[in-house]
């Protein structure tokens, strides 16, 4: 039987993670959470659906899975997920919720971060005017990583970034509120951390057994507020 | 009924076969390291092969039963006593109540599997009794003092079982994704060359040491996400094999990727012992 050709039509680049996974590398987080969201709606028989930084992760295929998976990503675009939002992505813009709307999270925060003074300084601002902008910003978690309910909360705008600590702390505690380039962040437990610390919160972000263990799984909505 | 454990050994957790579906979470997969020789565990006792099973690194392991219970421990080799009495590896061994079961220090390999007939019955997490000791997600790890339940004997067990056991061999890889982080003759040098297991080496990933697989680019990826028995290369191009707790997301690429048959083999090669890869 002669190979299959897969011809790119959309914006999805594919490269190999062995015989049960594919890569999908896209543009930004924004695509990589409307992809992930698509396949989650379509129901892609995947095992795992991944959603990164600028990639999904398709794992736990079947052999056959794979040459059909690899034909639909090839032909994928941000228009299969809801027209509303497809030109966001198109242009780079930050996605706001994705796919069925839950409620939009709201996190109460004490800003009494270590890092306020700096975050301020690399925003050009007083303390004031990164909680004013924090409190004000749409957030989205884009991807979960690095502990489990760990999300990733885009939204802000990329510059000013603010950079990590060159050395992370040895204990951030659980229910910190941090940044980190153009990423927000709640730590779920206490663990060492290399992110700016803006406050706190007592939400648990993090509960193994609740049915849905992550607070902020991909795609839900997030405002913060002033506990 | 209950195990009663009096000692521990370096690590023993609970396994099975793992949670799977939750890496867009940040949750690890987990399970059994040597899933061959945890799957034979369960069959010679009875058990089905989702059971949940004990996990025991390097040996030393100690438990007493309250009531009557078969028991199996396969995967590496040690020496296993019942009050004292020698008893046979692989096979299904009645542990009368009160007696006490001891698997002294492995001679090869490092992870020995103990079943029990009815399975490890500890509250499961998230679909699941494996321990992650990543983020440590699942039971705690066992201790002395801990009392494990144990569930109702499912059916007899299987004394004539004649397994054929994998055999040991170079790790079969295929390509991985960034390919074009590495010189043109990484995969070649990973596939020529013999690599020695690192001391660091755990439930996490296999550290390997040997020919650095030269990297064309510093630094690292955006975080993606990583599939069990890839191969990750950190910059000073020693690889690692990544295992069943490994992070679902990681910044270091991955040049290859093990199959995923050949995996039990890296729960069972201890420090200073040599891997070698092979094309799949």
């Amino acid at each position: 039987m002669a190979p299959r050709a897969h011809r790119q039509t959309g914006p999805v680049h594919l490269r190999p993670f062995g015989p049960h996974a594919l890569l999908a590398e896209v543009a930004d987080a924004s695509a990589a959470l409307a992809l992930a969201t698509w396949a989650r709606t379509v129901g892609i028989a995947a095992g795992e659906v991944v959603p990164a930084a600028r990639t999904v992760l398709f794992d736990g295929l079947a052999t056959a899975a794979v040459e059909d998976l690899r034909d639909r990503l090839l032909t994928w675009t941000p228009d299969a997920v809801a027209p509303d939002i497809a030109p966001d992505i198109v242009a780079g813009r930050p996605v706001g919720p994705v796919g069925p709307v839950g409620p939009v999270v709201e996190v109460p925060v004490v800003y009494d971060g270590a890092d306020l003074a700096y975050i301020a300084e690399q925003w050009g601002t007083d303390v004031e005017g990164v909680v004013a902008r924090h409190i004000g910003t749409a957030f989205t978690s884009a991807f979960c990583g690095f502990a489990p309910g760990f999300a990733y909360l885009a939204g802000l705008p990329s510059e000013p970034a603010v950079p990590r600590l060159d050395s992370p702390r040895a204990a951030v505690p659980a229910g910190a509120v941090a940044l980190a380039g153009s990423w927000c962040g709640v730590y779920p437990t206490a663990s060492p951390g290399g992110w700016r610390l803006l406050g706190r919160t007592d939400v648990v972000l993090w509960d193994a057994t609740r049915t849905d263990p992550a607070l902020l799984p991909p795609g839900t909505r997030v405002r913060f507020v002033r506990a | 009924m209950s195990l009663h454990v009096l000692a521990s050994g370096t690590l023993t957790t609970v396994q099975d076969l793992g949670r799977p579906g939750l890496a867009h979470l940040g949750v690890p997969r987990a399970g059994a390291l040597d899933p061959p020789a945890a799957a034979l565990a369960n069959r010679l006792v009875g058990n089905d092969p989702d059971a949940a099973v004990l996990e025991v690194t390097l040996g030393g392991l100690v438990v007493t039963t309250d009531v009557g219970a078969w028991v199996a421990v396969t995967g590496a080799v040690c020496p296993i006593e019942v009050d004292g009495a020698p008893r046979g590896q692989a096979r299904p061994e009645w542990l009368a109540p009160g007696s006490r079961l001891r698997l002294g220090t492995t001679s090869s390999g490092v992870r020995s599997y103990l079943a029990v007939g009815g399975g490890i019955a500890v509250e499961p997490v998230l679909g699941s009794r494996a321990t992650d000791t990543l983020a440590w997600v699942g039971p705690p790890r066992v201790e002395p003092g801990t009392r494990l339940p144990v569930g109702p004997l499912v059916r007899r067990p299987a004394p004539h079982d004649t397994p054929r056991p994998p055999r040991a061999g170079a790790l079969r890889v295929h390509p991985g994704p960034r390919a074009d982080w590495f010189v043109p003759r990484a995969l070649t040098t990973l596939c020529g060359s013999t690599y020695e297991v690192g001391s660091a080496s755990n439930r996490i990933g296999l550290r390997l040491e040997g020919p650095a697989l030269e990297r064309v680019r510093d630094g690292e990826l955006p975080s993606e996400g990583l599939v069990l028995g890839a191969v990750q290369v950190p910059p000073d191009g020693q690889p690692v094999v990544l295992l069943a707790d490994h992070p679902p997301t990681g910044g270091y690429p991955v040049l290859a990727v093990v199959e995923e048959a050949d995996l039990w083999q890296c729960a069972q090669l201890r420090p200073g012992e040599t891997v070698r890869f092979t094309p799949a």
